[in-house]
């Protein structure tokens, strides 16, 4: 129960930050869960942000630099206008990757 | 007729002679020949009778054709010559020849018949018999050859041919073969297009590591059945109603995950980290000047110094409340602890314990609350999760902040000794001898206290009751000594642990001892309002300043009485603070909003920085970070300030080979002590 409030609290403030345009969670299956953005856009960074997850993951697993273990914890794609920031858990039990989008050039 | 065909046989292979006048009218009909001569394509034509009339034949009128023409067949030749004379050589005369010949051979064929006895019938069957006789033979050698296949193939070929009736005689006269094969039809494709079926691409791909992932799942999942299997076997051992199926909670509960995916502890840190990370783009110039901005200017003005504002921590809880204490944590040091109350004796509200990282400017990492404002609080040395909360109405509490709930690990009552007016001050102690953990605290009540940490409730004991001394009475009249002297703020000792130094409203400062607590060591005189703050030198062991209200701040030596040096500040002095890197740095807080940092070696009247760093509001307290050339003020309207030093202002000795840093900066100071001590130098003496 205390992590009800304390993840909604957090998406809560992170959402209200300035700079920030909008977060996503999309569960294990690609599908987003909790969305900010309206439909389509919503419905495009899942999509588009899934694979590349995936793709970053399987790049992370296979250079490996000899831990087999190793695993992709969070991914910050900075462009010219905005920052993605991804923050994936591949546990099977609950498989969801977190995804803000910022401007960070806000002032 | 039998008789006579006895003496005949068939003639074989004679061709027609040669003069034998050929019908016109029958070349097409079958021929005599045999069958084998003719074209195979022939049998089924049935012979077509058709009137040839030769060109040139003379065309006669019906009359004439109608005519009948008597036709007699005599004997006599009618060609035959009847004056037919021959030369007789015996009678050398002509002689008449008599008999002429009457005979006259219109059509001639050769027979197919032989005459038995003829030479000709018995050369034929010569021939016959030599060719039955090799026909023979080579059956029989057929026949061996071919039982000997058989014997060798053990019947593999066995191939039965017929009876050859190919020897069979057939009527060569009147035969012809029609075929029973019936007209095979040629084959012929025949293919239809259809629509076809709709495709999809499907692609995927596998890498070693997802083999290896989804093999350890795997795994996982076997010893999971397994158990799952052993239990709902014991399970219906045990009951005998077979309803619940041990598959049937364990989906329940996948659901229940699935459900709390968006709750989990791990989305909580993701959002934690990520938030963080926002807060690194949002703030990234302030991260850049903490890091790497240096005032310039520092170069060119070596007497003076700046401060640069950083963060401001200004939570929406703390609203109207004072900043009444702050620690660095001893361990992270880009952490802190913010305690939220009142100084305002008629406006107490809730108090507030807030843990900051410098990470997130935005939001407090920890928030405790407590019912009353919180004065104090200590980050324990050894175990920074650890932070002691003194609070106004008296109690003091011990809160883990990893735990993340709002209730402290322990808490005093007013049955365990709780003090009677506000904690100023909180203080952890190394651990006793049974490792149980120690703080000490002191109130308005006049009581310094020990606090110890056992398993099950935290206990108290008081070390000392500050007497009043009254001033005017020397002497000390049992009466005056009754009264308890409230303190303000005290410190410990870093070398002797032992002993501390205590601020009191009054203005009197008192050196104490743990081990002796009835007396004072000593009284240092000096301040006329209350004491807000005493601290020892961190590196100095014997020398500490004292921060009061009558708008001075004072250096003190231990051993003397008096101060030996005193800084106006023109305002009330909130708080002061040694800097960790030097034994000559401190900075100071007054009411006016103003930071004012002092290094001796440089100047020993002025401060190297006066600067005022928050409009309308005082500051209150003031904190140097152990590690990082960053310090934090708060001031009463919640909010924290972190600045940073400039060069000039956190100047500090280099460990050379001869002293480490600690002695150097002792040096340092024992020097500017002893220049100040040469007589109570003037300014203006000073200035000569």
């Amino acid at each position: 129960m205390g992590d009800i409030a304390v993840v909604e609290e957090a998406l809560k403030r992170i959402s209200s930050h300035k700079g920030i345009l909008g977060v996503i969670i999309v569960n294990g299956d690609g599908i987003p869960i909790r969305s900010t953005f309206e439909n389509s856009v919503t419905v495009q960074y899942a999509g588009l942000v899934s694979h590349l997850t995936y793709k970053a993951r399987s790049a992370v697993k296979q250079l490996n630099h000899g831990e087999p273990e190793d695993e992709l914890q969070f991914l910050r794609i900075r462009s010219k206008k905005h920052e993605i920031l991804i923050a994936p858990d591949f546990d099977k039990a609950h498989e969801y990757q977190l995804v803000i989008v910022q401007n960070p050039s806000t002032d | 007729m039998p008789g006579f065909l006895k003496t005949l046989m068939k003639r074989k292979d004679k061709p027609p002679r040669e003069g034998a006048p050929i019908p016109k009218q029958h070349t097409d009909m079958p021929s005599p020949l045999p069958s084998s001569k003719k074209q195979p394509g022939d049998d089924f034509d049935l012979p077509v009778k058709e009137v040839v009339k030769p060109d040139n034949q003379l065309q006669l009128p019906d009359k004439l054709l109608d005519e009948e023409v008597a036709k007699m067949l005599t004997a006599n030749n009618p060609s035959a010559p009847k004056n037919m004379v021959r030369f007789s050589t015996k009678e050398r005369v002509f002689k008449v020849e008599p008999m002429v010949e009457q005979l006259m051979v219109h059509y001639a064929t050769d027979g197919w018949l032989l005459h038995k006895g003829s030479e000709e019938a018995k050369r034929q069957t010569d021939c016959d018999r030599a060719a039955d006789e090799a026909a023979a033979k080579f059956q029989a050698e057929m026949d061996r050859g071919r039982r000997d296949r058989r014997d060798d193939g053990a019947g593999l070929g066995t191939d039965t041919d017929g009876p050859d009736d190919s020897r069979q005689l057939r009527n060569q006269f009147n035969f012809s073969e029609r075929a029973a094969q019936t007209l095979n039809y040629p084959m012929c494709d025949r293919a239809t297009t259809t629509e076809p079926p709709p495709t999809a691409t499907m692609s995927g791909e596998c890498s070693q590591w997802g083999i290896y992932d989804a093999y350890l799942l795997d795994q996982e999942r076997q010893k999971l059945q397994e158990e799952v299997t052993k239990k709902g076997a014991a399970a219906k051992k045990s009951t005998t109603a077979g309803d619940n199926d041990p598959c049937e909670p364990a989906r329940d509960t996948s659901k229940d995950d699935r459900g709390s995916t968006l709750h989990s502890a791990h989305m909580s840190r993701a959002a934690k980290v990520l938030e963080r990370m926002e807060n690194q783009n949002s703030y990234n110039d302030i991260s850049m000047d903490f890091k790497y901005w240096d005032d310039a200017s520092d170069a060119f003005r070596p007497d003076e110094g700046t401060l640069l504002p950083l963060w401001k921590f200004y939570p929406e809880q703390a609203k109207r409340k004072h900043v009444t204490s702050l620690c660095w944590n001893p361990e992270y040091f880009d952490m802190f602890a913010v305690g939220y109350g009142s100084f305002d004796f008629l406006k107490q509200s809730g108090g507030l314990a807030c843990c900051y990282s410098l990470k997130n400017p935005s939001y407090p990492e920890y928030i405790f609350t407590t019912d009353s404002g919180v004065m104090c609080l200590d980050f324990h040395p050894q175990h920074p999760n650890l932070l002691a909360v003194g609070c106004y109405d008296g109690t003091v509490r011990v809160f883990d902040v990893r735990t993340k709930t709002n209730k402290p690990m322990y808490a005093s009552t007013a049955v365990t000794g709780k003090h009677t007016d506000p904690v100023w001050q909180i203080f952890w102690q190394e651990a006793d001898l049974q490792k149980q953990l120690q703080f000490y605290s002191v109130a308005s009540d006049g009581r310094v206290t020990l606090w110890t940490l056992s398993k099950s409730e935290l206990t108290h004991q008081d070390m000392m009751e500050l007497k009043l001394l009254d001033p005017s009475e020397p002497d000390g009249d049992e009466s005056t000594l009754a009264s308890l002297a409230s303190c303000c703020s005290f410190d410990f000792n870093k070398a002797q642990d032992h002993l501390f130094v205590v601020g009191t409203e009054e203005g009197q400062i008192h050196k104490c001892s743990t081990a002796f607590n009835s007396e004072y060591l000593q009284t240092y005189e000096g301040h006329a309002m209350a004491v807000y703050a005493v601290k020892w030198n961190q590196l100095h062991m014997k020398t500490f300043l004292s921060a009061s209200a009558d708008w001075t701040v004072k250096l003190w030596d231990s051993s003397l009485a008096k101060p030996i040096m005193t800084f106006d500040l023109s305002n009330s002095v909130g708080d002061v603070a040694w800097a960790p890197y030097s034994a000559t740095v401190f900075a100071a807080i007054t009411d006016d909003g103003k930071v004012h940092v002092f290094d001796l070696t440089q100047n020993k009247h002025e401060p190297m920085c006066e600067q005022k760093v928050v409009q309308k509001a005082k500051l209150t307290r003031i904190a140097f970070n152990p590690k990082h050339p960053v310090l934090l003020v708060g001031d009463d309207r919640g909010c924290v300030t972190c600045l940073k030093l400039s060069p000039n202002l956190r100047r500090s000795s280099k460990p050379d080979g001869k002293q480490t840093m600690q002695e150097a900066e002792n040096a340092k100071l024992d020097h500017v002590l002893d220049i100040a001590r040469k007589g109570t130098i003037s300014p203006a003496e000073e200035a000569k």
